[in-house]
């Protein structure tokens, strides 16, 4: 059985257009298909792509114009549903950029930040992101 | 309990996230594990003496070991006789040293 | 005893002082002998590019030799001998895909290709596991 591993995501659509998901995400969910055990918490700006209805218009640049823009919101559920990822959200961090539970897509975990620790323990290995 | 290793790199000047990494290794203090907080490039900035440095305060009153990358204490001209008490200046090895022991060791 | 030690780096060159932390922490590494597992992911996926080429420094009036400018696929290099020398070895995969979309295709020899499953392959394999995010 692989190493349960912790990933607390901070980073908020740090390049997320450019590469089109955000690599950590993405990175988790390569690992998970790859066999790992992975755990994500969102915090920080990150708390951000749980929000319903995000997603910017494609990029362009003079004739050139993206045709996959990503949708953080989508990202973050398919980790969800599709890749069996628990996905935790914290609540101090919500609440500090003013996001309401409502305005979140389904299936997330929240979290209070003097809970963190105790989920450290329940993983192996504990990333920062 | 488990031991962990976290590696500060940014400063509250800076970064007001640092509250963030403080807070955790205080409360993995508080649930019984053994932490070091290792401080390392700007992150060292507040462990000069008569630093701003509530947050690093409180670390340290929590128990958790708080030690700063001698490297970047001389690149910032932090001699040992500016260190705040109660921070120790360590060498890279000491996170070698975590790793190679399974400690849980996080990068802030 | 040598243990082996997992590393996920993000940063590319010249842009953070992660990277010095890092290979720093890397060399310690490599000098006890242990097995070292780097995968270099997005920017990092650069460090290890061959044509990267020193400068001179005309601001503080160094030529080439003089400036003797510090490259990244050197210190990789450098990192892959140490690590032998002492009896132990680094496996240093570049992320495929980050490879590809940067155009760095040419690497140290002595590091490979890779991918997502190189790196949860590395964490399960290692005593200790270090990610080192970028900003």
């Amino acid at each position: 059985m692989a190493k349960k591993t912790l990933n607390i995501v901070e980073s908020g659509y740090r390049a997320v257009i450019e590469e089109q998901d955000d690599t950590i995400l993405w990175l988790v969910a390569a690992m998970q298909a790859a066999g790992a055990e992975h755990t994500v918490v969102l915090r920080g700006n990150a708390v951000n792509y749980a929000v319903k209805g995000q997603g910017a218009p494609s990029l362009s640049v003079g004739e050139w114009k993206q045709s996959q823009a990503p949708k953080m919101d989508r990202d973050v559920g398919d980790l969800i549903e599709k890749r069996n990822i628990p996905v935790y959200v914290l609540e101090e961090d919500l609440a500090e950029r003013g996001i309401e539970k409502a305005e979140l897509i389904g299936g997330l975990k929240f979290l209070p930040r003097s809970a963190l620790p105790g989920l450290c323990a329940e993983h192996a290995i504990v990333s920062l992101w | 309990m488990a031991k962990y290793l976290l590696i500060e790199s940014r400063d509250p000047f800076e970064s007001n996230d640092t509250a963030f990494a403080y807070e955790l290794a205080t409360g993995l203090a508080g649930a019984g594990n053994e932490v070091t907080l290792f401080l390392v490039q700007n992150g060292v900035l507040p462990a000069r003496n008569g630093a701003r440095a509530d947050g690093l305060l409180a670390v340290m009153k929590a128990g958790v070991k708080v030690l700063a990358d001698d490297f970047s204490l001389a690149e910032r001209g932090i001699g040992n006789a500016r260190l705040r008490a109660g921070i120790t200046p360590a060498p890279i090895e000491t996170v070698v040293d975590h790793l190679e022991q399974g400690h849980k060791t996080l990068w802030h | 005893m040598a243990k082996t030690l997992a590393f996920a780096l993000m940063d590319p060159p010249y842009e953070s002082e992660n990277l010095t932390t890092a290979f720093r922490l890397l060399d310690a590494a490599a000098r006890r002998g242990h097995t070292i597992k780097v995968f270099a992911y997005e920017g990092a996926a650069a460090l290890a590019f061959t044509r990267q080429a020193p400068h001179p420094n005309p601001v503080h009036g160094k030529n080439l030799a003089e400036e003797n400018h510090p490259t990244t696929k050197d210190q990789v290099a450098a990192l892959l001998a140490s690590a032998e020398k002492h009896g132990g070895k680094v496996d240093w995969v570049n992320c495929g895909m980050c490879v590809d979309e940067r155009g760095v295709g040419e690497f140290v020899e002595g590091t490979r290709r890779g991918s997502p499953a190189d790196f949860h392959a590395f964490c399960e394999a290692a005593d200790g596991v270090l990610a080192i995010p970028t900003k």
